[in-house]
C-alpha cells in the first residue's frame, strides 16, 4: 500500500530531556523522522521540552512545541493543531509512554486521532513481562523462568523457587532502571522493594539467572503487508549480565553460524508478528547459553531504540527514516534505499566490515558511585568505530573515547595475573584493557573466559593484537611490512610510538616517509554488491580508495566524539547547523565524528561522512586525503567542544587553516596570564586570583586570596575537577584526590580564584566578527554563582538585571571578544557580587547554551557563527535575513521568557551499599541533559521547566525543610508562602524553631543521625515512607554534611522534589500559581510570527 | 575452542584473466587453482557456501571479513565435501569458537585440497568484478607462488570458462539413493541430482516424500520407470545452455504430466524447456539477502541467491510455451535488479525458482514452497490437473 491519504498531520512526541538510557540517539531518530515526513508532504507537529536537540529547531517541523511531554499539555496542543495521527515510536520510552497516557485517559478517541507507529495493543504486549513471555512461548522460542511480583512478600517466596543468584526486572522502566541481580536475599529486598517504586505499575520480573551467557540482538522492520526484515544483528562482547548500553558490543555478529543466526531471526520475526508490529522497527534481545546453544528471549522494544540508532550508523540502513514511512502507509519495497537509490528497502544489509560501539561513562563525576556494570544502565554517551576487522574497529573504537587508558597499552603494568583476572572478573569501565594486560602477562585465553565469560574468540583478538605489539616492539626495523602489519591491526601511530619507543609524531613521519596511508571505504549497505551514491566512508590500511574527487571548495567540520556530562548533544547542534549554513553557502561539507547517537553522523547532514575517531592522527588522515581534489578553505573547531578545540594546535602545526578563531587566541582565553592582560587592558575585573601547578603554590595563592576558594584544572569542559575549598586541609585533599589524573601539571596550572559568595551569575553568548559583536543572549542564572552554569538553572532574558547591567555586560563582551580576536563564537561567564561584575571566564567556542539561546529568541547562533568563520560579517547576515536586526541584548518587554532547566542522574548511582550517591550541586557539571519552559513570564515557564524535568512540585503535601545557618534569612519567605498554599512543613529543629519565631507552623522531625530509638522517626525513615512530598536541603560546613547526605538520597531514590538551594525554591513557590491553573502552549513558530510583527 | 595453526606469512597471489593481480597470505592447501572468480555476500554460512555443489569451479571470494570463527561441523555440510575451487577471505580466523563446531575451517581445506588465500583487499576484488564481471581466475601459493606472472597469467587464460561449461556430471551421484517420507506418506519425488543440497532432501522429505535421488546420467524412461509421483531438478554448477539433455528428459516427463518443482539450475532448466533462453549475469547473485517478490502474495521475501545465470523472461506478462507447455508466467523476480526468480506453469503442474528456499546458508522466508509443491502433488493426483494458481490477475498493472 502506498502513502496514506488519510494523514496530512502527525504529532511527533519527542524524548523529552537527555538522560542516561535515553539519550542523543532519539533526536537523530526524531530529527529524521521529521524531515521524513514533511519531505512527504506531511504536516509536522513536535511536542519536546529538550532545546539542546535538532529536532526541536524550528526548521525541522512545521509546529514545534517545546513543552512538557505530559497528557494535559499534549491534549492542549491536540486541541490546537488538530493533527490526523500522533507518532511515538521514536521518542523513547518516554513518547511510548506518553502515549499509553493519552490513550489510557480517552484523549486520543476523545479527539478523533489516531496512533501510528504502533499500536497501544502492540506497545502492552512488548512492554508487559508476563504478556511478552506467554507470546515468546506461543513462537515457540525460549524464555528464562520468571515470575511476576506484586509485593516483596510474593519476590520472596518466588526466590526460593528460582534460586539464588536471580535478576529483578521494573515493568515499564527504560534503560533497565532498577534492575539488577539479587545474589541473597538482602539483596532481594533492596533490588524489590525500588523496583516496585520505579514501575509505574508496581511490578517487577523475578527470573532465573543467565549471567554469563553471550547476548544478541536483531533489529527488525515490518511493513503492513508483512515484508520483514533483519536489518542488523548485534553481539555484545561482554556477556549477559552488563546492560547493552553499557556493553562493548560488535556488528555483525562474529560468533554464530547460519543455523544458529537464522534460528535468531525466525524467532524474531515470530515475535515481530506476535506483537503486532506492522508499521515500525522493534529490537529483540537474546541469550544464548555458550554450553549448549539453548536460546532465551530476554526483551523487545516496539519501537526505534539506542541500539537502532547504532544499527542504522553501523549499516546505512536509516531505521528511524523507514520507520515514519511505514508510519504513514507505505510498504518497505516502496522504499528506495538511500545509499544505492536503484534497491528497494525490502531488504538485509550485509556488512564487509566490522563496527564496534564502546560505551564512555562518568564515574569520575560520581566518586561515591559503584562502578560495577550491572543490569541497570550507567553509561552516558559511547562512540563507535568501523574497521575491515574486529582488532581495527576495536582499538579505533577505543581511542575515540578520547579518554587517558581507555586504549589498549604495553607500558607498566605492576599487577600480576592472579590481580589482573580478579579485577577482570567484574565488569567495571575499562574491563577490557585489564583483559589485555592479562593476556599480555601470560594469562590463557581459558583462565580469562573463565573470569569473564568473553567469547574465546574476541579474547583471542586481544591476543593478536598483543602479538602484533610484541613484533612491532622487537623488530629491527620500523619499515613498511611492519608498518601495514601494526596499521591492519588498528594501532594508532601513538601507539606505535610507544612501541617502538618514541613519539606519535615520529610514528606518522616514518609512517609517511615510506608513503603508508589510509584508505577510505564507503558504507553501503550491500557489500559492494551495488555502487554507493552516499559519500559515507571510514579508514582501513586496504589498498583501495573509494574517495571521489569533487572540485568544491571543502569545509571539514570537527564533530564533538562521544556525549559525556558537559558535552552533550548541545555541541552536536552547532556541528550540524554549521553544516546546513556552509551547504546553504556553497561549501562541500565534511563531517568528522565518532558518535552513533547523532544527528551528525547521520549521512544525510553532511556533503561527506567520514566515521572516525577524532584524534589528530585520524583527522589529520581525512584532511589529506580530502586535499587530494578541490580546495580545503579549512577546518571548524570551535563547535565540537573541547574534542575539536584539542586538535586546533595540532593540526595548525600541521599547516592546516582552522576557521574561525586562531588557535592562539583561543590560549588567550584559556591562558589565565594572558586573559588577565585582556582584562585589565580593557578595565574589566576578575575575582582576585592566582595559578599553581602544585600543592604548595595553590595554598600560598589561596592565603592571599582569602578562602573560600573556587579551583579548577585550566582546558576542561563541564568543570572537571573544579570545587569550592573552604580551607587549606581542604585544599591538601583536593590535590590528594585529582593526583594521577594528570588534569594539573606545568603545562595545565591549577586555576585558584575567590570564591564570589551571593554573587548573581550571568552567562553571555555572542559572535563577533573583528568588527561587529552581536549577542545571542544574556542568561541570568536561578543559583547563585558556585554551582556550574550547566546544572543551574537560567533565564532569558534576566529577569532581575537592569538596562544598566544588560548594557555594562555588553560592552564587557565587546572588549572580550576584540581582546582574545575572536571569529565567531563567544562564550563569557560574568558574576556581580556586591553591584561589581566581574569576568569568571571566557570561552573563545560554541557554548552548551548555543540551542537553548537560539530557540528562546529565534536567532540561529550556530548558522551564523559558521558563516563568520569563512568570511561573512555580522552586518551581512543581517542584512541577508538570517539574523534579525536586533540581537539578543535588546529583548522587548513583552517578549515571552525562557528558563533552561537541568535534568541530574543521581537515581542511576548508587554507592557499593547500595545508596544513592549525594545529589548537591557544585562547581562541576553533572547533569546529563536540560529541558526549557517558555511562556509569557519568568513564573509559568519556570513551572514548565520544572514539570518538563521532573513533573513539578505537587499541588499539595508536606514540604521538609532544613538547611544550613546561612539560608536561614531566606526561607522564610518562601516557606510562609507555601504554608498559607496549604502545604504541611516539617523541619529539623534548628529550621524549625527560625520558622516558628516566624509565625510558621513547622512539625519537628528528627534527623538522621538524631534517632536514638524506635519511637520517633527520622526524617529519612519518613521519606521512605512516602510521608514527606518535596525536600528542601541546603548543604551546610562539613558537620552536617552526612546529615543532609541521608536526606537527598532518600529524596533521590523516591522520587520527589528536592530542593538544594534557596533561589530554586524561590522560585519554584513563586510558580506554583501559575501551575495550578493548568498552561497554554505556544510552538516556536508562532512567537517567530509574534517577534517578526512587532519587529 | 580449539587451536588451529596460525595463518602463515607466506606468500600467495590472485591473478585475473584481466591481467589484475593481489598479493596475498596462502590459506588453506598449497599449490594452485584456477576457476571462476565470485564473490559472495552472505555475513554467515561459508560452511555451507562451502559444501555446495552449486560453486563447483567457482573461486569464491567471502565478502565478510571474518571466516572460519564458528569452525565446521557434520551437522551444517550441504554435501559430502568441499567444492568450491578456490577461497578468498579477508581474515581467517585464528580459533574456533561454537559449541557445535568439531573441527577448524583451516584443517578442512587442507584436507580437501583446497587452495585459498587471505589478506587481499576484498572489497576491491568485489568493486572490480562487479563492474567487470565475473571472470577466470588463479591462486598460486606455495611452489606455484614462485611461477612468473607471465607464467601464472598464461595458467589463468588457458582455464576453462563458465559459460558453455557443462559440470552436472562431477558434482551428482553416479548411484541411485532414497530418503525416506518422514511422517504422513504422500508419494515419492524422484530428485534429479544436478548438485543437490543435504537441505533440499530434507525439506522434500519432510513435506511427506519418498525421496529418490537419481544420477543427472539417468534418462527420461529410467525417470518414468521409477514411476515417481512428481520429479524435482536440483540446484548445480554450469551453464544451463550446456545441458541440453537435461532439457529434453524435462520436456519428455512434463509432456507425461508428471508434476515438476525445479530449483536454482532446476528453474534455468525449466526456462529452457519451455522455450525460454538463459543469460549470464555479469556477476551473478550470491548472498543471502536478495529481496524477492511472490506475485501471487505480493509480499517480499529475504532468499539466498547463488547464480551466475538466469532465465530471459517477460516479467510483466504471461507468456505462451513455445514448446507447447501452455500459458507460464513468471512468478517470483529480484527487486534489486528484475531478474526473473520464478516460473509458474498455468497448464502444466510446474513450478520453479531460481532462489534457494532451501536456504542453507540464508533466511527461510521461502521455505514454504516445499508445501506448494506437496500441495500442487497431492491436487494434481487427486483431480489430474495443476491447481490454479495463477497470480497474474492479482498483480496486473503493478509490476512496475
Amino acid at each position: 500500500m502506498p502513502k496514506r491519504d488519510d494523514i496530512n498531520s502527525v504529532l511527533v512526541i519527542g524524548s523529552g530531556p537527555i538522560v542516561i538510557g535515553q539519550a542523543a540517539e532519539f533526536d537523530y531518530s526524531g530529527t529524521q523522522a521529521c524531515r521524513v515526513l514533511r519531505e512527504e508532504g506531511v504536516r509536522v507537529i513536535l511536542v519536546n521540552p529538550n532545546p539542546a536537540t535538532i529536532m526541536t529547531d524550528p526548521d525541522f517541523a512545521d509546529a514545534t512545541y517545546i513543552e512538557p511531554i505530559t497528557p494535559e499539555i499534549i491534549e492542549s496542543i491536540i486541541i490546537k493543531e488538530k493533527p490526523d495521527a500522533v507518532l511515538p515510536t521514536l521518542g523513547g520510552q518516554t513518547a511510548l509512554n506518553a502515549a499509553i497516557a493519552l490513550h489510557d485517559a480517552g484523549i486520543l478517541e476523545k479527539h478523533g486521532v489516531e496512533l501510528i507507529g504502533a499500536k497501544v495493543d502492540a506497545i502492552r504486549k512488548g512492554e508487559d513481562r508476563q504478556l511478552f513471555k506467554d507470546l515468546v512461548i506461543e513462537a515457540g522460542a525460549g524464555v528464562a523462568k520468571s515470575h511476576v511480583a506484586k509485593t516483596l512478600e510474593q519476590a520472596k517466596e518466588f526466590a526460593l523457587d528460582l534460586g539464588y543468584p536471580l535478576v529483578v526486572r521494573p515493568s515499564f522502566t527504560m534503560g533497565g532502571l532498577g534492575s539488577g541481580f539479587a545474589y541473597t536475599e538482602e539483596d532481594l529486598v533492596r533490588i524489590v522493594t525500588q523496583g516496585l517504586h520505579d514501575s509505574p505499575t508496581t511490578e517487577v520480573l523475578l527470573e532465573e539467572s543467565i549471567l554469563g551467557w553471550k547476548e544478541y540482538e536483531l533489529e527488525l522492520m515490518r511493513d503492513t503487508a508483512d515484508n520483514t526484515v533483519v536489518v542488523c544483528s548485534i553481539e555484545n562482547v561482554d556477556p549477559v549480565g552488563v546492560h547493552t548500553g553499557d556493553s562493548i558490543t560488535v556488528a555483525p555478529a562474529l560468533t554464530l553460524t547460519d543455523r544458529e543466526y537464522q534460528h535468531l531471526r525466525d524467532i524474531g520475526i515470530d515475535i515481530i508478528r506476535a506483537v503486532g508490529v506492522d508499521t515500525g522497527g522493534c529490537n529483540i534481545q537474546f541469550a544464548i547459553d555458550p554450553a549448549d546453544g539453548r536460546v532465551i528471549v530476554i526483551e523487545m522494544n516496539p519501537r526505534v531504540s539506542r541500539s537502532s540508532a547504532l544499527a542504522s550508523k553501523a549499516t546505512g540502513f536509516p531505521i528511524a527514516k523507514i520507520a515514519a514511512k511505514l508510519a504513514i502507509g507505505y510498504r518497505l519495497d516502496e522504499i528506495p534505499n538511500d545509499i544505492t537509490r536503484v534497491t528497494p528497502a525490502s531488504f538485509e544489509p550485509t556488512l564487509d566490515y566490522v563496527v564496534v560501539k564502546v560505551p564512555r561513562f562518568a564515574f569520575e563525576k560520581f566518586p561515591a558511585a559503584d562502578p560495577t556494570l550491572t543490569t541497570t544502565m550507567k553509561s552516558v554517551g559511547e562512540a563507535m568505530a568501523i574497521g575491515r576487522n574486529y582488532a581495527t574497529a576495536l582499538q579505533k573504537a577505543l581511542r575515540s573515547l578520547e579518554k587517558r587508558g581507555s586504549s589498549f597499552h604495553w607500558g607498566e603494568e605492576d599487577r600480576s595475573i592472579e590481580e589482573l583476572l580478579e579485577v577482570a572478573s567484574v565488569p567495571t569501565d575499562g574491563r577490557i584493557v585489564v583483559v589485555q594486560q592479562a593476556l599480555r602477562k601470560g594469562a590463557s585465553i581459558e583462565q580469562l573466559f573463565e573470569a569473564t565469560k568473553i567469547d574465546p574468540w574476541f579474547l583471542d583478538q586481544i591476543v593478536l593484537i598483543n602479538e602484533v605489539a610484541e613484533t612491532i616492539a622487537s623488530a629491527e626495523n620500523l619499515d613498511t611490512e611492519l608498518l601495514l602489519l601494526a596499521k591492519d591491526h588498528g594501532f594508532s601511530d601513538a601507539q606505535i610510538g610507544q612501541l617502538r619507543g618514541f613519539g606519535e609524531a615520529d610514528a606518522r613521519e616514518v609512517r609517511h616517509i615510506l608513503g603508508i596511508r589510509p584508505v577510505y571505504k564507503t558504507v553501503d549497505t550491500c557489500a559492494g554488491e551495488f555502487p554507493a551514491l552516499t559519500p559515507y566512508h571510514y579508514s582501513s590500511y586496504d589498498f583501495e580508495t573509494e574517495v571521489e574527487p569533487s572540485d568544491r571548495r571543502k569545509v571539514v567540520i570537527l564533530g564533538s566524539g562521544p556525549n559525556r556530562i558537559g558535552q552533550g548533544v548541545e555541541f552536536d547542534y552547532s556541528c550540524v547547523h554549521a553544516s546546513f549554513a556552509l551547504s546553504a553557502a556553497g561549501f562541500e561539507t565534511i563531517m568528522i565524528n565518532c558518535n552513533p547517537e547523532t544527528v551528525s553522523t547521520d549521512y544525510d547532514t553532511s556533503d561527506r561522512l567520514y566515521f572516525e575517531p577524532l584524534t589528530l592522527e585520524d583527522v589529520l588522515e581525512v584532511i589529506h586525503a580530502e586535499s587530494q581534489s578541490g580546495e580545503l578553505v579549512g577546518v571548524v573547531v570551535q563547535l565540537g567542544g573541547q574534542t575539536a578545540l584539542g586538535l586546533a594546535k595540532g593540526l595548525e602545526a600541521a599547516g592546516i587553516p582552522i576557521l574561525g578563531t586562531t588557535p592562539d587566541a583561543i590560549d588567550l582565553a584559556e591562558e589565565r596570564g594572558l586573559f588577565s592582560g585582556i582584562l585589565d587592558a580593557a578595565g574589566l575585573l576578575a575575582p582576585k586570583n592566582g595559578t599553581a601547578i602544585d600543592l604548595a603554590g595553590a595554598v600560598h595563592v589561596a592565603e592571599g586570596i582569602g578562602y573560600p576558594v573556587l579551583v579548577r584544572p585550566s582546558y576542561v569542559l563541564g568543570g572537571r575537577g573544579m570545587e569550592i575549598v573552604y580551607d587549606s586541609p581542604s585544599l591538601a585533599d583536593y590535590f590528594a584526590r585529582i593526583e594521577g589524573q594528570g588534569i594539573v601539571g606545568p603545562t595545565h596550572p591549577l586555576l585558584v580564584d575567590r570564591f564570589l559568595d551571593d554573587a548573581i551569575e550571568i552567562d553571555v553568548d555572542a559572535l563577533y566578527d573583528g568588527t561587529d559583536l552581536y549577542i545571542g543572549g544574556v542568561m541570568e542564572h536561578i543559583e547563585e554563582a558556585g554551582i556550574h552554569s550547566g546544572d543551574s538553572s537560567c533565564t532569558l532574558p534576566p529577569v532581575t538585571l537592569g538596562r544598566a547591567e544588560v548594557d555594562r555586560v555588553r560592552e564587557a563582551t565587546r572588549a572580550i571578544a576584540e581582546g582574545i580576536g575572536v571569529r565567531g563564537l563567544l562564550n563569557v561567564q560574568f558574576a556581580i557580587g556586591a553591584g561589581v561584575l566581574y569576568v569568571l571566564e571566557a570561552n573563545p567556542r560554541a557554548s552548551r547554551t548555543v540551542p537553548f539561546v537560539s530557540k528562546a529568541l529565534g536567532i540561529p547562533l550556530a548558522k551564523a557563527a559558521a558563516r563568520i568563520m569563512v568570511g561573512a560579517t555580522v552586518a551581512e547576515l543581517i542584512d541577508e535575513g538570517m539574523l534579525p536586526a536586533s540581537d539578543g541584548s535588546r529583548v522587548p518587554f513583552d517578549a515571552p521568557v525562557a528558563v533552561k532547566e537541568a535534568v541530574l542522574p543521581f537515581n542511576r548511582f548508587r554507592t557499593r551499599e547500595g545508596i544513592i550517591v549525594d545529589s548537591v550541586l557544585g562547581p562541576e557539571m553533572r547533569s546529563t541533559g536540560e529541558v526549557m519552559g517558555i511562556d509569557k513570564d519568568f513564573p509559568t515557564a519556570f513551572a514548565k521547566s520544572q514539570l518538563a524535568a521532573y513533573g513539578g512540585m505537587p499541588t499539595s503535601g508536606t514540604v521538609f525543610v532544613s538547611v544550613s545557618d546561612r539560608d536561614k534569612r531566606a526561607i522564610i519567605l518562601p516557606v510562609l508562602r507555601l504554608q498559607q498554599l496549604g502545604y504541611d512543613i516539617a523541619a529539623t529543629e534548628g529550621t524549625a524553631e527560625v520558622l516558628r519565631r516566624n509565625g510558621i507552623r513547622a512539625q519537628e522531625v528528627l534527623k538522621f543521625s538524631e534517632k536514638t530509638s524506635d519511637d520517633a522517626a527520622s526524617v529519612v525513615e519518613l521519606i521512605n515512607r512516602g510521608e514527606v512530598d518535596v525536600v528542601v536541603n541546603t548543604p551546610s560546613g562539613r558537620s552536617s554534611r552526612a546529615d543532609g547526605y541521608e536526606i537527598r538520597a532518600a529524596a533521590v531514590a523516591r522520587d520527589i522534589p528536592l530542593f538544594t538551594t534557596i533561589a530554586e525554591l524561590s522560585a519554584a513557590v513563586a510558580s506554583l500559581d501559575v501551575q495550578r491553573d493548568g498552561f497554554e502552549v505556544t510552538s516556536l513558530q508562532e512567537y517567530q510570527l509574534r517577534r517578526e510583527a512587532s519587529a | 575452542m580449539t587451536e588451529t595453526p596460525t595463518t602463515t606469512n607466506e606468500a600467495a597471489v590472485l591473478v585475473l584473466e584481466d591481467g589484475r593481480r593481489y598479493d596475498g597470505r596462502a590459506y588453506g592447501a598449497r599449490g594452485r587453482t584456477l576457476g571462476e572468480a565470485v564473490f559472495a555476500t552472505g555475513m554467515t554460512g561459508y560452511q555451507e557456501t562451502l559444501t555446495d555443489p552449486s560453486y563447483a569451479g567457482q573461486i569464491v571470494m567471502m565478502t565478510a571479513p571474518h571466516i572460519g570463527n564458528t569452525g565446521m561441523n557434520d551437522e551444517d555440510m550441504e554435501s559430502a565435501r568441499i567444492w568450491v575451487a578456490g577461497f578468498i577471505v579477508r581474515d581467517p580466523s585464528r580459533v574456533v569458537s561454537n559449541f557445535r563446531s568439531q573441527r577448524s575451517l583451516d584443517d578442512d581445506l587442507a584436507a580437501a585440497d583446497v587452495v585459498g588465500i587471505s589478506g587481499i583487499d576484498t572489497r576491491a576484488l568485489t568493486r572490480h568484478l562487479r563492474s567487470a564481471g565475473a571472470m577466470r581466475a588463479g591462486i598460486f601459493s606455495g611452489d606455484d607462488a614462485l611461477l612468473t606472472p607471465g607464467e601464472q597469467l598464461d595458467l589463468v587464460q588457458g582455464g576453462a570458462a563458465m559459460s558453455g561449461a557443462n559440470l552436472s556430471g562431477a558434482v551428482s551421484t553416479t548411484e541411485t539413493y532414497s530418503l525416506p517420507a518422514v511422517g504422513e506418506r504422500i508419494g515419492t519425488v524422484a530428485v534429479l541430482d544436478l548438485g543437490v543440497k543435504t537441505s533440499t532432501l530434507k525439506y522434500l522429505a519432510e513435506r511427506g516424500f519418498d525421496v529418490q535421488v537419481v544420477p543427472q546420467s539417468i534418462t527420461a524412461e529410467e525417470v518414468l520407470a521409477l514411476e515417481p509421483d512428481a520429479l524435482f531438478f536440483s540446484n548445480g554448477p554450469g551453464d544451463p545452455a550446456a545441458s541440453d539433455r537435461h532439457v529434453e528428459l524435462l520436456r519428455t516427463t512434463l509432456r507425461e504430466g508428471l508434476p515438476y518443482f525445479g530449483i536454482c539450475f532446476g528453474n534455468q532448466l525449466l526456462g529452457r524447456a519451455l522455450g525460454f533462453g538463459t543469460y549470464k549475469l555479469p556477476f551473478g547473485h550470491r548472498g543471502i539477502n536478495q529481496p524477492v517478490l511472490d506475485k501471487a502474495t505480493g509480499r517480499v521475501e529475504i532468499t539466498a541467491h547463488n547464480h551466475g545465470f538466469a532465465v530471459d523472461a517477460p516479467i510483466d506478462r504471461v507468456s505462451e510455451s513455445s514448446e507447447g507447455f501452455g500459458r507460464v508466467e513468471v512468478s517470483h523476480y529480484d527487486l534489486n535488479d528484475n531478474v526473473v526468480e520464478g516460473l509458474n506453469c498455468l497448464d502444466i503442474p510446474a513450478f520453479s525458482v531460481q532462489y534457494h528456499p532451501e536456504s542453507a546458508a540464508g533466511p527461510h522466508d521461502a521455505n514454504y514452497l516445499f508445501d506448494r509443491f506437496r500441495d500442487m502433488v497431492v491436487s494434481t493426483r487427486s483431480t489430474g490437473s495443476p491447481t490454479e494458481t495463477s497470480t497474474s490477475t492479482a498483480t496486473e498493472g503493478s509490476n512496475e
